[in-house]
């Protein structure tokens, strides 16, 4: 079977020997009709439909398959501006992927000429646990007439119960306000953005706090030290909120074929 | 001709790239084309949703304070609940266009679909607080 990670501009050499796709074959490329499919042999035993159904239930097999997918997008976005396709787009044979590249010419062929020259930076902005509870907390309750230590009484320890929520509510809520403000500026210096749906902080990694905003630019290679100047600029500016940039990607966000307007998706193309 | 080497030294595109990262755009992001062998793709969108429940383990749950599965309207916060809400609307709104944009690509599998779509976890915990009054 074929495991097809991305469609591309003929490119202009051949692939990097040694790179590895998923299940450790080397991917190569497949011309057709002024498009380049990469893809590489996988085993039907792993990726006919019920195995791969299995698989995907399985978040080792799931997280390795994505790393080895995202490699190979990773080392054409080095030397062309690839297409990246869906985790486990699989066809039975050659013939097959022809019969794609020809049927969705249209439709691939304008979202590569969007995303040409072009690659993705991932924007995250993070508030810390105790940016929203102890820290800020501390302040207000040192407010009260209060000293710190166990509190003295139910109604006390309740107080502060409020207290600390209320500081987590009014940290969130700045927060929320610096994230608008920065969304707003990135996305006017990039050609398109997309914001997703917060990070889960279990996903992401220990101790990254609370995902406030989650987005994606779309940036010429050419303008990319402006665009992380402009997020450099916001550093250390909010107390509690770190601000995390990922990337260079491929255009994984902006595969939809439709307007490049920010966040309007009303259209499944054709 | 790539202008690659001039950029800044990526952020973690290495091996320490981030799972929840790559997950996202690998997963959820990159051109849909219907491949000889259909996986549902309902069946990829239901995993994210399961993988954003299922990794986070109560335990870790409890400690970044979300909360929404235990009926308990003094725990929550209303920021919460709308960025909930909004990802609960976002995410149905795009099971509804992969519904329809199956329903284009050739209905091999209706039964399937028919069986998968009873699931829906996200909704069904979106509206249990209101059980408890």
């Amino acid at each position: 079977m074929r495991y097809v990670y991305a469609v591309c501009r003929p490119l202009p050499g051949p692939l990097h020997a040694d790179l590895t796709g998923v299940g450790g074959a080397p991917p190569r490329q497949l011309a057709h009709e002024g498009l380049v499919a990469v893809l590489s042999p996988v085993p039907a035993r792993d990726f006919g439909l019920e195995p791969l159904r299995a698989h995907l239930e399985d978040l080792d097999w799931l997280a390795e398959t994505a790393r080895a997918h995202q490699h190979v997008i990773g080392a054409l976005a080095a030397v062309t501006c690839p297409l990246p396709l869906r985790l486990a787009t699989v066809f039975r044979d050659d013939s097959g992927v022809r019969a794609m590249l020809e049927s969705e010419h249209g439709r691939l062929c304008r979202i590569l000429d969007r995303i040409e020259g072009h690659v993705e930076w991932g924007v995250k902005v993070w508030l810390h646990a105790e940016a929203g509870g102890s820290a800020s907390a501390e302040s207000s309750s040192a407010r009260s007439s209060r000293p710190r230590g166990a509190p003295a009484s139910g109604r006390d320890y309740l107080r502060r119960r409020k207290a600390q929520r209320t500081a987590g509510e009014e940290a969130t809520a700045r927060a929320e306000v610096f994230a608008r403000r920065l969304h707003a500026e990135l996305a006017r210096s990039a050609a398109a953005s997309r914001q997703h749906p917060p990070q889960s902080p279990a996903l992401a990694g220990t101790g990254s706090g609370l995902n406030i905003l989650n987005a994606a630019y779309l940036v010429p290679r050419s303008y990319a030290e402006e665009f992380l100047e402009l997020i450099g600029r916001t550093e250390g500016s909010q107390p509690g909120l770190r601000v995390e940039v990922t990337g260079p990607w491929a255009a994984y966000s902006f595969t939809d074929d439709t307007d490049d307007t920010d966040d309007t998706d009303d259209m499944e193309g054709e | 001709m790539t202008t690659a080497s001039r950029l800044p030294d990526s952020y973690g595109q290495g091996g320490g790239t981030n799972l929840a990262d790559v997950l996202e755009r690998v997963l959820d992001k990159g051109v849909v084309i219907a491949g000889d062998i259909r996986i549902n793709l309902l069946d990829i969108e239901l995993l994210t949703v399961k993988l954003r429940l299922v990794v986070a383990s109560v335990e870790r749950a409890k400690e970044m304070g979300i909360d929404w599965w235990e009926d308990d309207p003094a725990l929550s916060s209303k920021a919460r609940r709308s960025e909930l809400a909004r990802e609960n609307a976002e995410l149905k709104q795009r099971l509804e266009r992969l519904e329809l944009a199956r329903g284009d690509a050739g209905s091999e599998s209706g039964s399937e679909r028919d069986r998968d779509r009873g699931g829906e976890p996200e909704r069904d915990r979106g509206s249990e607080p209101e059980r408890e009054r």
